[in-house]
């Protein structure tokens, strides 16, 4: 009751500006389906492109989600929990991809990771592996400008949380594993769900990094940005009709999660 | 049943044996030196910043010790002195933490099956032994629910159930009663007075409170500035109280009597009060806080039982307060300010009305401190 | 904290102003340009801005089929050089242009990193699945001539990658992440780090620029004295330097 009544009372200067700031992202979208050639939609959904791309665009995101979470669940822990010298400077590194252009991105992974890498070119030469011009490099590239989302969003909670829990725990006689696990986990889940959503959306959407590293093969490397891409200087109807696939994949996912993970328990 | 004299086995007989040297970085140091025999309980009772949450870290594996040593019945916990350190999940010392620290994501029973599951007790013997604390803490029913739709005292059973889950060597009660409210901290009391007496091991009571450690305890250390001031028997403290801060809480009033549904009839006085607290029928332990007694000129208004006509028996300057002691029918000590002593013209001789409310005459069982 | 982001901002804003006040007064000619004649139009651009010191041509370099979209779209450019004959002819179809004049003209090489690492000797190499092979999309010229030459020679080449653009196809061969693609010749006389292995003589895809000043140029008179430039000895003399060849 309370509640509603602050609403009402909001300041009209926020609502104006609030409103503003959602016509931002609103209007683009109502652009996009102002666009799109509803009665051929279905054929050019339906089309081998799209479909190769879609498949492959659930494919990685979901998996570099997945690895962001096994890898930068513990970065966090470390970057939050850990005094060791230079953590502001590895902190900016792990951010810096959110910043960086991700074709910069892409390109740096070449360097390190390519054929002619620092770290490429011996496991290479050692296994004849290759990460660029494969689905792992898709993927690889997606961890890459994902992981920092969740990182930064999961180290906030860990730092936020007040470790006397994980303390009262300990004299219960939990391993400190133990503690982690079945405490400190628990109880930033909802920035951990937060964080794994950010990161798969990022890397759903993910194009810069993927087209320099991984390159553009449909069916092997192209995902639905680079299909969006591709579709631009060819056919802009078909483009018109991937990017909605996209919306529609995310908006689906989204709206989803928020009322399965989002609605409840947040504020623990 | 069974589980419980598990517990209480687990203790063994030397108790603790401890000399807490800690140094924090703000430059305070604590050192003091503590004995607690199985069994007992020993309260350490002290003003904020005293170093009681240090003493609850060091002993707890949270903070190590600089200097001096930790043992536990002949096993030693921390000595720098070479080299040992028992990290807190190997310490077996039972914390109930001042305001509990449940874990919110998990049932009542899965906090309280928290430490044996950990300590590699399987599923089915945990929850079995969960069960039965619980059962003993009276509280079985809310197995299920999650801590945060728990009332203040419920959350400090299972708190103290999730501890004893562990079997621990040493109890441990930080301020285990400071987040009550005033109404349920007797009832509280009681409960947790039965609880000390069934762990075998020794207790150590972390209080600020002189009624917790007055009623609670068999023994009192005063800890001031990161030092022991004194230690010794509730008695001991009121009659020869060693430092100003000791003088001020050993005032304390403690009365013996019977409670009958909240009407107190005392052994030693021809005089009855009345308290707000019906939980402890029968033979009871009486305290009132000096600061709880008003002094008036005239008759006040209010409960009659609990106001009464009397003389003053001394004046003496306490600090920042004077302590008045009454003479008959109630020898009690109150402290008031020096400006309403010399409002009320209060001297050795002087005619004043003394009142106290009933919400502010805290009872625990005669019985408790026999254990 | 408060102080920082109050100078932060306010420090934004006047950056903000400067560049949208800043500059000189010289007259202004957008040229929309393929970006495999980046090098080319950058000495065009110094030369013919040394020539005609009251105009600041502003080059913008992009796939021939972005331009097109920003041009259809209404860009405010003056002139368009493509890289093939039908962007250009989509663009005179859409009224963006009357007409159009070839101004050069480019032939097909396989690239290759210094040193041919994986020892590619001809065209036919290409189809081996063992080697790396990025070829340009085929929704860019680039990309649909080496398809062309691939045609010619009855190669079903191996991909690997299918890059945005001619640029991004020669970072990676210079990389060495890829072993061999198909670019223009102009685009290996301007990297250092590739080698061109020659096609088969056999094979024969016409390559040539059209350019055109746009029906919707702002400033057509200079768009004009741009397009005459390129036309010029002078601009023609830097296109071959560049190792354009005549249309």
């Amino acid at each position: 009751m309370s509640g509603r009544r602050i609403r009402q009372r909001a300041p009209w200067q926020l609502v104006a500006l609030g409103s503003i700031g959602a016509a931002v992202f609103v209007l683009p979208l109502v652009g996009l389906i102002t666009r799109t050639p509803w009665s051929r939609l279905g054929e050019l959904v339906a089309s081998d492109v799209v479909v190769d791309a879609l498949k492959l665009s659930l494919l990685t995101s979901v998996l570099a989600a997945f690895i962001s979470l096994l890898l930068g669940v513990p970065l966090a822990w470390v970057l939050a929990r850990i005094n060791f010298p230079g953590r502001h400077i590895v902190r900016a590194i792990v951010t810096l991809p959110m910043v960086l252009p991700p074709v910069v991105g892409g390109a740096a992974l070449l360097f390190a990771l390519g054929r002619r890498g620092v770290i490429g070119e011996p496991i290479n030469d050692a296994t004849g592996f290759l990460l660029p011009f494969s689905v792992w490099g898709v993927v690889v590239a997606n961890v890459f400008v994902a992981m920092p989302f969740l990182v930064v969003t999961v180290e906030g909670a860990l730092r936020n949380l007040d470790g006397r829990h994980e303390a009262a725990a300990a004299t219960l006689g939990a391993s400190r594993l133990t503690v982690f696990r079945r405490i400190t986990l628990p109880m930033i889940s909802p920035s951990l769900r937060a964080g794994l959503v950010l990161a798969w959306a990022r890397a759903l959407g993910e194009f810069g990094a993927t087209v320099t590293f991984a390159g553009n093969l449909q069916g092997r490397t192209q995902t639905l940005p680079l299909a969006v891409f591709v579709a631009l200087e060819q056919d802009r109807d078909t483009a018109v009709a991937i990017s909605l696939v996209l919306v529609a994949v995310s908006l689906a996912v989204l709206l989803l999660l928020r009322d399965r993970w989002w609605s409840h328990g947040s504020t623990s | 049943m069974v589980a419980w004299v598990n517990v209480m086995s687990s203790a063994g007989m030397t108790g603790l044996d401890t000399h807490l040297v800690v140094e924090r970085p703000d430059g305070f140091v604590l050192d003091l030196a503590i004995t607690i025999a199985p069994g007992e309980t020993l309260a350490l009772l002290g003003p904020n910043g005293a170093g009681k949450s240090t003493t609850v870290e060091a002993l707890a594996g949270l903070t190590p010790l600089d200097g001096g040593h930790i043992v536990l019945t002949n096993r030693v916990l921390d000595r720098p002195a070479t080299n040992i350190f028992v990290p807190p999940e190997e310490r077996g010392i039972g914390v109930v933490f001042q305001d509990y620290l449940l874990f919110d994501h998990l049932s009542v029973l899965e906090n309280v099956m928290f430490g044996p599951v950990s300590l590699g007790e399987a599923k089915p013997q945990a929850r079995q032994l969960a069960e039965d604390l619980l059962e003993r803490l009276g509280i079985r029913a809310l197995g299920d629910r999650k801590p945060l739709h728990l009332s203040g005292g419920q959350a400090q059973r299972v708190a103290l159930a999730r501890a004893l889950a562990s079997k621990p060597d040493l109890l441990l009660l930080d301020e285990a009663l400071a987040a009550l409210d005033v109404t349920t901290r007797g009832t509280l009391r009681r409960v947790l007075a039965q609880h000390l007496a069934a762990f075998a091991g020794p207790r150590l009571l972390i209080t600020h409170d002189p009624t917790d450690a007055f009623l609670l305890a068999d023994r009192i250390a005063i800890v001031e500035d990161g030092r022991l001031t004194q230690v010794g028997s509730a008695e001991d403290i009121r009659r020869r109280p060693a430092t100003p801060y000791v003088a001020a809480l050993a005032g304390t009033n403690l009365l013996a009597g019977v409670n009958r549904g909240g009407v107190l009839t005392l052994d030693d006085h021809h005089h009855g009060l009345q308290t707000a607290d019906t939980s402890v029928e029968g033979p009871v332990l009486i305290t009132v806080h000096p600061t709880a007694i008003a002094l008036h000129k005239q008759q006040p208004s209010g409960s009659p039982r609990n106001t009464w006509e009397t003389t003053v028996a001394s004046v003496e300057p306490l600090g920042d307060t004077t302590r008045i002691t009454l003479a008959n029918p109630l020898p009690l000590g109150v402290d008031i300010t020096p400006g309403a002593t010399a409002a009320l013209d209060l001297q050795p001789g002087s005619a004043v009305w003394a009142s106290v409310k009933a919400t502010e005459i805290s009872v625990a069982p005669a019985a408790a401190r026999d254990s | 904290m408060r102080n920082g982001v109050a100078t932060l901002a306010a420090f934004t804003i006047v950056l903000l102003l400067s560049s949208c006040s800043g500059g000189d007064d010289r007259e202004t000619v957008l040229v929309m340009a393929a970006s495999s004649l980046t090098d080319a139009f950058i000495e065009i651009e110094t030369a013919f801005e040394a020539a005609n010191p009251e105009i600041d041509v502003q080059l913008n370099l992009a796939g021939s089929a972005s331009l097109l979209e920003q041009i259809v779209q209404g860009a405010p450019a003056d002139v368009f050089a493509s890289a093939n004959a039908s962007t250009m002819q989509a663009v005179v179809d859409a009224g963006a242009a009357n007409t159009s004049t070839p101004f050069a003209g480019n032939t097909l090489q396989i690239a290759v990193p210094l040193g041919n690492p994986a020892n590619v000797s001809d065209i036919a190499d290409l189809a081996d699945p063992d080697l790396l092979v990025g070829l340009c999309g085929e929704q860019v010229p680039c990309g649909q001539f080496a398809r062309q030459a691939l045609d010619q020679a009855g190669v079903v080449a191996s991909i690997d990658t299918n890059e945005g653009d001619v640029r991004a196809l020669v970072t990676k061969l210079e990389a060495g992440e890829l072993d061999a693609g198909i670019v223009y010749a102009t685009d290996v006389i301007a990297s250092p780090e590739i080698e061109g292995i020659a096609l088969p003589a056999n094979i024969d895809v016409a390559i040539t620029y059209p350019i055109a000043v746009l029906t919707d140029s702002p400033n057509p008179d200079l768009a004009r004295t741009f397009f005459d430039f390129v036309l010029s000895a002078r601009g023609q003399a830097l296109l071959a330097d560049a190792g354009f060849i005549a249309p």
